[in-house]
């Protein structure tokens, strides 16, 4: 565990150096419309390196919108995003969203093996993981010996992991995660909580997580943005906000 | 004039007509059976082919001496119907039509250029014509197929396209495994009629050389080379929208711009939403 903090870190100083003591994403004036339902509306937010922050709203609040965003995976019809200072239209996609790798609600693994899935991101690259480094990531996430195991196999939980580890493949320095826990049952997700606490902690992964769960942002996150038909009403502290909004 | 159009022949081709009609349309009927209603648009489509086809022969009767250009123009024309007909199917993609029109030409120009060029067809109109159609209808199916195989794979794996995408996949290797059964549809037809080729059917055109007394030998072979072009037109056509919807299918950015839209295409459970109420409260298809 430790060994792979290590290496998780030591990636990270590299793409980081450049950034010491800096935010890690700067949201301006985010803002996407699809005809005429504004979906994200003038979002301005910042996200340090290392923090956890939740994203609670009602259903419909834009807070999935928001992440994708985020990833790149929609355009933005208005503001941008800096990450490192950088504005992200500026990076090449599919590079930013290694670099900010998202884990969706429903795994999406693909059909075959962990190990197929886990080598996935570095083949985009051209790269390969070691066996070692498959078994510390399958560590990492508390299914050691799986990396043979079909994914049809296994439980809803244990596919989440792996679409954790997948992500984790790729040594993002961002991580978003849309209601990672919201499709398992309270031990599976506890565990999930738990490994985003040791990215945070110790790899000093930005997290973003998407959650309705008020225990559980409190659980997760030292702030928390409350959004509501697309904008932003509050960030602050998790408590506050979610007190603010009679959430706990 | 009306001597000649209405002949006894041509009667009798029209009573033939009716009877054809007629069967069809109880097949129609028995189809309701399995909640297919296609009445309407089977009427439609048997009224629209009898008319075109007597226009074709009309048309045909007074251009048999035509020369090669005059038979190109109607190959031209030919295509464009094709293009329409293969991407009304489709009116939730705007780009539909030109992404046919290229798809059926593409196929269609190679397989009769290649079969003038080799001298397989001449440029006798009376061949030309009826020869290239079949190629060019046989492309446009092979393209109406490769559409509906590659959106349908895709709505169905969205999730799993973005997954790649979230991983940094580009996004032609996040949609290659649709790319590959999108082609392959537009072909399994043209394969499997290549395969049962003079065991299942002999093609008309083989029956035609047989009527006017061309060797027997020499007409199946004739045959052959018609189908392997069949074959050729539409796996043109079958790569070429394939690519070309592909493309169409992402932003610059890589994002996944082909998804079902609420306003035109049914989404699962408005599918869902339909067959409950349906159940509930048996209504017309029309309705």
């Amino acid at each position: 565990m430790r060994e792979l903090n290590q290496h998780v870190r030591s990636t990270l100083d590299v793409d980081l150096r450049s950034h010491s003591g800096k935010m890690e994403v700067e949201v301006r004036g985010l803002t996407r419309k699809v005809g005429d339902r504004i979906l994200v509306d003038d979002v301005d937010v910042d996200f340090k390196r290392g923090e956890i922050l939740a994203v609670a709203g009602p259903s419909g609040a834009g807070k999935s919108s928001f992440l994708r965003l985020l990833n790149r995976l929609d355009e933005p019809t208005g503001g941008t995003i800096l990450i490192k200072g950088l504005d992200y239209r500026e990076i090449e996609p599919a590079r930013l969203r290694r670099q900010v790798g998202m884990v969706m609600q429903i795994p999406n693994l693909f059909s075959g093996s962990v190990r197929g899935n886990l080598l996935y991101g570095p083949a985009q690259r051209g790269e390969t993981l070691t066996n070692g480094e498959v078994d510390e990531l399958l560590v990492k996430v508390g299914l050691p010996g799986y990396d043979n195991r079909d994914v049809n196999t296994l439980s809803g939980g244990e596919s989440q992991r792996v679409s954790l580890a997948r992500t984790l493949a790729n040594k993002p320095s961002v991580l978003l995660l849309d209601e990672p826990t919201s499709a398992l049952d309270e031990e599976s997700g506890r565990a999930i909580e738990q490994l985003i606490l040791n990215l945070a902690g110790h790899a000093h992964i930005t997290c973003i997580v998407v959650t309705h769960n008020a225990l559980q942002a409190v659980r997760l996150a030292g702030r928390t943005m409350y959004m509501q038909d697309g904008k932003l009403i509050t960030v602050g502290p998790t408590k506050e906000v979610l007190n603010e909004h009679h959430i706990v | 004039m009306s001597t000649t159009l209405f002949d006894d022949q041509v009667l009798t081709g029209l009573f033939q007509a009716a009877a054809a009609m007629i069967l069809c349309l109880a097949v129609v009927i028995l189809c309701r059976q399995f909640q297919v209603r296609i009445e309407r648009e089977t009427i439609v489509s048997l009224v629209r082919g009898l008319l075109q086809m007597s226009l074709v022969g009309l048309v045909l009767g007074l251009l048999l001496k035509g020369s090669l250009p005059i038979g190109a123009l109607i190959l031209i024309g030919m295509v464009v119907a094709a293009a329409l007909t293969a991407s009304r199917r489709f009116p939730e993609l705007p780009y539909a039509f030109k992404i046919s029109l290229c798809s059926v030409g593409a196929g269609g120009i190679t397989a009769i250029g290649f079969m003038l060029l080799t001298r397989s067809i001449g440029s006798n109109i009376t061949v030309l014509v009826p020869v290239g159609s079949m190629i060019i209808a046989n492309s446009m199916n092979a393209c109406a197929q490769a559409m509906e195989r590659f959106k349908s794979d895709v709505f169905g794996h969205i999730g799993q396209i973005e997954a790649a995408l979230c991983l940094g996949a580009a996004p032609d290797v996040s949609v290659s495994p649709f790319v590959q059964s999108s082609v392959y549809a537009s072909l399994l037809p043209r394969l499997d009629m290549l395969k049962s080729l003079g065991l299942v059917w002999i093609p008309g055109v083989m029956a035609g050389m047989l009527v006017t007394g061309t060797s027997p030998l020499y007409a199946g072979i004739y045959q052959f080379v018609i189908v392997v072009m069949i074959l050729v037109a539409s796996g043109i056509s079958g790569m070429v929208v394939t690519a070309l919807m592909q493309r169409r299918a992402f932003s610059q950015a890589g994002q996944l711009l082909l998804r079902p839209s609420a306003t035109r295409t049914p989404s699962p459970n408005r599918i869902l939403a339909r067959m409950f109420a349906a159940k509930s409260e048996p209504q017309p298809a029309n309705s």
